[in-house]
């Protein structure tokens, strides 16, 4: 099975129906996207599938061949997002953080906090760092922007 | 995941015809659309089924036609689709509504109408919305299409008329008077699946539908009746008691989900605008 991952041609020899999260994770080697609930509630393992962000955990292998995957090691570990999530301390333990920034990175240019918020309801902090969340994706939205 | 993957059997489907010649040779098979519901069972090991039928690739069955006064939604129309159409913002605005309410963005990005039809939860957001607006749903099979009325289409607790040589195509939607009005109360405002959820049109014949009060989402003929014809917002609402018939679940208690249908009833009658409102 063939599909684009992080820029470069992935091919993946897993069950069509295994999970796309088990597949990065075990056999592509990428661990940056996690696991939290494995049911599409909490947004930990968000990853871009043609630009949009999916739940990997309830996506199955055989509905990505031919698409292009963008999961976290993807945005090479100085994107603006990443960055600001450093120096802010929007990231606490960690583990919401990669589904965090991927679901962030679908924002339009300049959102309202209103819309950040909004678009990030599908992703939970269990360390509940939602304030400095939204402060690091708000921050880097608008320096992305000027 | 609780599920060995290795035992699943899967065939894809190139075309609408090809997948219904597999459900007629190969049935039964569950169809994989947007799978947020299928994969929800798969990791909890709960699925019985064991063989599926991807149509996630069939185009045809996408997209949003406006049809007379109405629109056709293709069968995998997502819910991000349907919340940013021009044509349902202008028809049918709770319908985008109540699709904004469905899980995060992610899920909304896969999870389609007709999926949320198929699965048939009695909590799922788009389905009062199909209720009030007396959409009609197309099944087809390698014989031909039948055209089913959406309430009409459920015969139980996650049990519809199907057969299993069917697939869901389309969802008709027919013109809706102004006037709509939805509302969702769960736990918390994003992210919940509905302790109650509802849509309703404050029309000279009021039309208004509950999920999450009985085994499947329900319209309410008899509290319908009684607002149409005048009855006190008091007595509609001991019409409602009597016509719903909720559960004590892990999501609420069946006494918590009367008090709110009652409060929902007298608040969208009586014109409050703490629900999406919509008068087009």
């Amino acid at each position: 099975m063939r599909f684009t991952l992080n820029g470069a041609q992935a091919d993946v020899q897993s069950h069509p129906m295994a999970r796309l999260l088990d597949v990065l994770r075990e056999e592509c080697g990428l661990t940056g996207t996690k696991e939290g609930c494995g049911e599409g509630e909490c947004g930990a393992c968000t990853v871009l599938v043609d630009g949009e962000a999916v739940c990997s955990c309830l996506v199955p292998l055989a509905q990505v061949e031919g698409t292009e995957v963008t999961t976290i090691e993807g945005l090479g570990g100085d994107h603006p997002l990443q960055r600001a999530f450093c120096d802010l301390g929007g990231a606490q333990c960690g583990i919401c953080t990669p589904g965090m920034i991927m679901t962030a990175i679908t924002l339009g240019p300049e959102p309202t906090i209103d819309e950040v918020r909004t678009r990030l309801a599908g992703n939970l902090c269990r360390c509940t760092g939602y304030e400095a969340i939204y402060r690091a994706v708000f921050q880097a939205t608008h320096l992305e922007a000027s | 995941m609780r599920t060995a993957v290795s035992a699943l059997d899967l065939r894809k489907a190139s075309s609408v015809d090809e997948a219904l010649a597999i459900l007629r040779d190969d049935a039964p098979r569950t169809p994989l659309a947007g799978c947020t519901d299928v994969y929800v069972s798969l990791n909890f090991g709960t699925l019985s089924g064991a063989r599926f039928l991807d149509i996630w690739g069939l185009d045809e069955l996408r997209g949003i036609t406006a049809v007379d006064g109405g629109m056709r939604v293709g069968a995998l129309t997502t819910h991000t689709e349907l919340a940013r159409s021009p044509i349902v913002a202008e028809r049918l605005p709770i319908l985008a509504a109540a699709c904004r309410e469905v899980g995060g963005v992610q899920i909304q990005n896969r999870g389609t109408l007709a999926g949320n039809v198929a699965n048939g939860s009695p909590a799922g957001d788009t389905l009062p919305v199909l209720a009030i607006a007396d959409a009609v749903i197309l099944l087809r099979s390698a014989e031909g299409e039948r055209r089913v009325p959406f309430n009409g289409f459920y015969t139980g607790y996650r049990a519809t008329v199907m057969r299993p040589d069917e697939l869901i195509v389309a969802i008709e939607i027919p013109p809706v008077p102004a006037g709509q009005w939805f509302r969702k109360v769960g736990t918390r405002a994003a992210q919940a699946i509905s302790k109650v959820v509802v849509a309703a049109v404050k029309d000279r014949q009021p039309r208004i539908s509950f999920g999450s009060v009985a085994a499947t989402v329900v319209r309410l003929p008899r509290t319908e009746a009684a607002l149409a014809g005048g009855a006190p917002i008091e007595e509609a609402q001991r019409v409602l008691m009597d016509e719903i018939t909720p559960i004590d679940d892990i999501r609420s208690t069946a006494d918590y989900r009367r008090r709110v249908c009652a409060n929902l009833l007298a608040r969208w009658w009586n014109g409050a605008s703490d629900g999406t409102e919509v008068s087009r």
